[in-house]
């Protein structure tokens, strides 16, 4: 029944549908946008089927490219891409809600939460969670790079990856020299099939 | 009247915070603590670790929090609104942008390169948050000594299940906070007695 493709079924039904992905999304996350959109893919594309693994990536790299917090820009490009801006609003107020809601309680209970011993170590270890979701994520996207079989993307994956995470070269200049390597790549193979 | 200066002090800080999580912590500050005197430096403090503890982006969770502490609920309204404003906007035209121009070569060119981008950036967050996780410490500052084991087993058993079994992901959060709270007391009973 979920499994219905997107088209087939009522504005309504699929914002709502998209509402409370993003709301539930949103109100487990900890530790950061990368983890909505691990858990937005395994969702809304391996579950649900409303978007492919390309597509996704490509939206990804939108919401990186605008200012504002990562988790709140995929909600918009998904539910725009979905449902246009019905669906963008839908999506923005269920990523936003969730947070607006927490931070409402926490900052009338402030003192008694920080000091709750209960509630430090559950933090910390749910860390271990949230990384096996974005591992996991992360084995599936990898392997979809390496299946192009191409040397350049797999090279430049790995670049960047070390880029990132070892010497923290900011996600602007990544995304710049990235895209730019794109297109001088189909410049090339245009020139190519033409001769 | 204080009502739109929150509005626009968040908006500013939405509009500018480029890169996500952290790198928005110092605009907010300058906004908060420097520029309106919102908030102490010391509840600055405390704002950024709640909104560590907590689900949500940074600034919206500042944004909330500033909000209620200045003008209650309204305000906590008014400051979110301002906060997520700008990225709505431009994430509008670009996704507009996206759709229409998608199968232009160029474009196909452009995101064709960004897709090993995205996957590698996905990667990172994920190992800086692995590594968090099993030594509570940045990458550049590990050391073997502060290696947690029921991290690490709640790290293997986790991906084993997400991999073998396609469990559900929030259930693999909140599972792996509870099991590990329970290991966790359960140490700390057997090192007393």
């Amino acid at each position: 029944m979920e499994e219905k493709s997107v088209k087939d079924q009522s504005t309504l039904r699929v914002c709502w549908q998209l509402f409370v992905i993003t709301f539930t999304l949103s109100a487990s996350t900890f530790g950061g946008g990368f983890v909505i959109i691990s858990m937005m893919k395994q969702k809304l594309v391996t579950k649900l089927q409303w978007l492919g693994e390309a597509e996704m990536l490509d939206m990804t790299a939108i919401a990186q490219s605008s200012p504002g917090a990562l988790g709140v820009n995929i909600a918009i490009v998904v539910g725009y891409r979905i449902k246009k801006v019905w669906g963008a609003l839908v999506c923005t107020i269920g990523a936003v809600l969730p947070p607006l809601i927490v931070i409402s309680v926490i900052s009338v209970f402030y003192n008694e939460f920080k000091d709750n011993t209960y509630i430090a170590i559950a933090l910390q270890v749910m860390r271990a969670g949230v990384a096996a979701v974005i591992f996991d994520v992360v084995i599936d996207l990898a392997k979809s790079i390496i299946k192009t079989k191409s040397v350049l993307w797999i090279l430049m994956m790995v670049i960047a990856f070390a880029a990132t995470c070892f010497f923290k070269v900011s996600a602007i200049i990544i995304i710049l020299v990235c895209g730019m390597i794109g297109i001088v790549h189909t410049t090339w193979e245009n020139k190519e099939v033409k001769s | 009247m204080i009502y739109l200066e929150m509005f626009w002090a968040f908006f500013q800080i939405g509009l500018f915070s480029f890169g996500g999580g952290y790198a928005a912590v110092p605009l907010i500050q300058s906004q908060i603590v420097e520029g309106h005197h919102w908030l102490e430096m010391s509840q600055f403090a405390d704002l950024i670790t709640i909104a560590e503890m907590t689900p949500g982006p940074i600034a919206v969770n500042s944004a909330t929090f500033v909000g209620q502490q200045i003008a209650g609920m309204p305000g906590a309204l008014v400051c979110t609104f301002g906060c997520i404003l700008p990225s709505f906007i431009i994430v509008l035209i670009l996704s507009w942008l996206y759709m229409k121009y998608r199968s232009l070569r160029t474009m196909q060119g452009v995101l064709t390169g960004l897709r090993p981008a995205v996957v590698a950036m996905i990667a990172s967050a994920g190992v800086s948050l692995l590594v968090l996780a099993l030594f509570n410490s940045s990458l550049f500052s590990v050391q073997s000594s502060d290696f947690r084991v029921i991290e690490a087993g709640l790290f293997v058993v986790c991906l084993f299940l997400l991999r073998r079994f396609k469990a559900n992901p929030i259930l693999i959060i909140f599972g792996s906070g509870l099991v590990g709270t329970l290991f966790y007391l359960a140490a700390q009973k057997l090192l007393i007695i």
